[in-house]
């Protein structure tokens, strides 16, 4: 179906099936137990799953494939959040102008970037892109200031333009239809929203997902993983290597301004701080978690790290002291205590650790957990070598 | 010309910390292979030294004092630093005044500690690993030891000055021979300054002079074959990433009193450091320490009004935002091996 095999149809119609019954999944628990805390079927929460998701894809496409390590490409991301919110200001609430221009801008930012980054490789290259993305953000900060309001943010006022405007509504719409508007249903203690910015960013989620995998089964795509194999080897045998790198760079440059257009159309905003390195080591690390190179890893890393984000900054002190209070006092104290380090505000810390120890124990992420344990249940002796499954060009 | 004096000056306290830092990590970049990432979070934890010292020696018994009273007419709390009550009043002022200098000691044996438990904690597992893995794990750590810190030490920046007599300025123009105010420079600087040459200046002449520098330097050029003459290489590379450490956390020290620190300032310098790296040309420590004063005070003079208004006029505003980043991007395209970079050394 649609030019794929039968395994990837299968894989490409699970995800259909999980991100559009997402609103049911994410919510299993009855809205007034004490588990709705784990409930993360709300709007704004699995609209992020969906556009971190493409941020990934995006992101896996270059690194996954052809092994360069970008620390930048939350520069991209902040450029399409920009251009969006330009849109808006200028022709109207409408997110298709923004998402296409946002697209193009991160694209041709991009085709900038990588064409200087791309003469290097190696930790060269991460360190050129971090030192782009950096440039970026303090350019936001401080010269852009008229494009990008410095540090208050690009925000839409009333006195802005908006040509195209009319009588259309005041919020982010696609032809008429609201962002914001959510359905909700009630089915006995059970309540779940089906909100349409949402559905809207699964829709193009699953495209760019649709994509990545044509991508990663087409001839391009085995070019890319050849020059993660050995760039050397392929430079000898003539091949001149670098457009096909600066082609993934764009594509993934291209995903990182959908992703970043699509998050100032589900809330009319755009700040310097998106572009920060931080941004760039969360996409790096969305992306590792749930394992480079593979297709579904990306997606599946980009939902673990929202959802715990969110569900261990929601936990405090007297959250803990319900869940330990059968304990003894002492236990109970001392736990708590610990525990404390890493929720809450601390959940950076533990973002840290969890980077740590994937990094040391599980380098293919979660993807080579899950082959690791159906290996052993079922006995296959003939595992693959995953080692240096992602070692950057030019070693 | 006592502009241009001035602004090298200006440029030559952040030129050596960029210095300082990069040096650290060429040195470890050279003899381990590995890329540091967490490298500015050593320069915090150095910083947080000095904090923990002043903290500790401002560390007080409270007594309430009969005779004074508050302006709501209640007896007066009064703090008695324990260090006061130990050497006595007088004694006891100066040595919290000159706590900053004083960290150095302190800092001293715990970045060599720190140095030392994450190489053969951490960085020792990662030698055969790809670079990706090792920027990724060092990131890792950076995260985590960038949020312990704020943890125990709160977001806020932390003042800690100068002491006292190190904090005011210093007519530095008259000893060349300008008219007197015309070159007027905070003294802190120049002793910051001073500090980091004799600090460069130990760690060449350690690895110059020293038994123990010249098999270091051997290492750097050829571990196998130093390897197979018998000498345990490893042992002496882990004392290195303890030095590069050591070089990191005294940069950091004697900064706090330049920028209060906060647990981001790792961070901060970090990237910058990198690009000073990588300018400089990778593993070479002259190129590291070169670059680090060349780029500090080439920043200082794109932040003078003069240069700032003739680039605005072509058309480049706030040209010292992106110098540094400017400056790496040209000589990576002009000379990819950095300025002092072995010819086909890391040059891919």
């Amino acid at each position: 179906m649609l030019g794929l095999n039968k395994k990837d149809t299968g894989l490409f119609i699970f995800v259909i099936c999980v991100t559009a019954l997402a609103p049911f999944i994410m919510n299993p628990f009855p809205a007034d137990s004490a588990m709705a805390q784990f409930n993360a079927g709300y709007p704004d929460l699995m609209q992020r799953f969906v556009i971190f998701g493409i941020f990934a894809i995006g992101f896996n496409i270059l690194f996954g494939l052809t092994g360069y390590l970008s620390f930048g490409h939350a520069a991209f991301l902040g450029a399409g959040s920009y251009a969006a919110v330009w849109m808006f200001k200028l022709l109207s609430y409408n997110i298709v102008p923004a998402i296409i221009l946002s697209v193009i801008v991160a694209g041709l930012f991009s085709v900038i970037i990588g064409f200087i980054s791309l003469r290097r490789s190696g930790i060269y290259f991460s360190i050129l892109t971090l030192a782009f993305a950096q440039m970026s953000f303090a350019m936001a900060y401080s010269v852009l200031t008229p494009l990008t309001n410095g540090e208050t943010g690009l925000q839409v006022y009333n006195d802005d333009p908006q040509w195209l405007k009319g009588n259309g509504p005041d919020a982010t719409h696609f032809f008429g239809l609201e962002m914001r508007s959510t359905f909700d249903l009630d089915i006995g203690a059970w309540s779940f929203s089906f909100n349409v910015g949402y559905y809207f960013c699964a829709v193009l989620m699953l495209v760019a997902f649709y994509l990545s995998m044509r991508i990663f089964r087409s001839p391009f795509g085995l070019m890319l993983r050849a020059i993660k194999t050995n760039q050397t080897r392929l430079n000898y045998t003539g091949l001149n290597s670098r457009p096909y790198t600066l082609a993934a760079f764009v594509i993934s440059g291209m995903y990182a301004g959908l992703a970043g257009g699509l998050m100032a159309s589900m809330d009319p905003l755009a700040g310097a701080e998106r572009m920060q390195w931080t941004a760039s080591g969360e996409v790096v690390l969305m992306t590792i978690l749930g394992g480079a190179g593979t297709l579904l890893g990306p997606l599946l890393g980009a939902g673990f790290i929202k959802y715990f984000e969110n569900i261990f900054s929601k936990i405090n002190e007297s959250v803990l002291h319900g869940w330990f209070g059968f304990l003894p006092d002492g236990i109970e104290n001392g736990l708590i205590w610990v525990i404390e380090h890493f929720v809450g505000s601390g959940w950076h810390l533990t973002l840290g650790l969890l980077f740590m120890l994937i990094v040391i124990f599980l380098p293919g992420g979660l993807m080579e957990g899950a082959t690791r344990i159906r290996d052993r249940f079922s006995g296959d002796k003939n595992k693959k070598d995953t080692e240096g499954k992602y070692a950057p060009a030019g070693e | 010309m006592d502009a241009i004096l001035l602004q090298i000056l200006n440029g030559l306290d952040k030129g050596s910390a960029y210095a300082l830092i990069a040096l650290g990590l060429t040195l470890i970049f050279g003899t381990l292979g590995v890329v540091n990432f967490a490298h500015g979070a050593l320069f915090m934890i150095g910083a947080f030294c000095a904090v923990t010292l002043q903290k500790i020696l401002t560390i007080s018994s409270v007594s309430i004092d009969p005779e004074k009273k508050d302006f709501l007419g209640n007896p007066m709390e009064v703090k008695t630093p324990y260090v006061e009550s130990l050497f006595g009043e007088a004694t006891g002022q100066l040595i919290i005044n000159w706590s900053v200098p004083l960290a150095i000691l302190f800092a001293i044996p715990v970045m060599l500690a720190v140095g030392y438990i994450m190489e053969r904690g951490l960085i020792k597992h990662f030698y055969k690993r790809p670079h990706a893995d090792q920027i990724l794990v060092t990131f890792g750590l950076a995260i985590v030891i960038q949020e312990i810190v704020k943890h125990y030490y709160g977001a806020n920046p932390i003042p800690t000055p100068a002491p006292d007599a190190l904090r005011g300025s210093f007519d530095f123009g008259v000893l060349l021979g300008f008219d007197p105010n015309a070159v007027i420079y905070p003294l802190w600087r120049l002793v910051y300054f001073a500090f980091s040459a004799l600090v460069i200046g130990a760690v060449f002449a350690f690895l110059q002079f020293t038994t123990f520098g010249m098999v270091v330097r051997a290492g750097m050029a050829d571990r196998e074959t130093v390897g197979l003459l018998g000498i345990n290489i490893d042992r002496r590379f882990t004392l290195t990433f303890g030095i590069a450490a050591a070089v990191a956390g005294l940069a950091g020290v004697m900064y706090t009193p330049i920028n209060s620190p906060n647990y981001h300032m790792g961070m901060d310098f970090l990237v910058l450091s990198f690009v000073v790296v990588v300018v400089g040309g990778m593993g070479s420590l002259p190129g590291a320490v070169l670059a680090g004063f060349l780029l500090g005070i080439l920043e200082s003079f794109a932040a003078m009004n003069e240069v700032k208004s003739f680039f605005e006029a072509i058309y480049l505003p706030s040209i010292d935002q992106i110098i540094i980043y400017l400056v790496a991007i040209i000589v990576l395209l002009t000379r990819p091996r950095g300025l002092m970079g072995r010819r086909g050394v890391m040059e891919e």
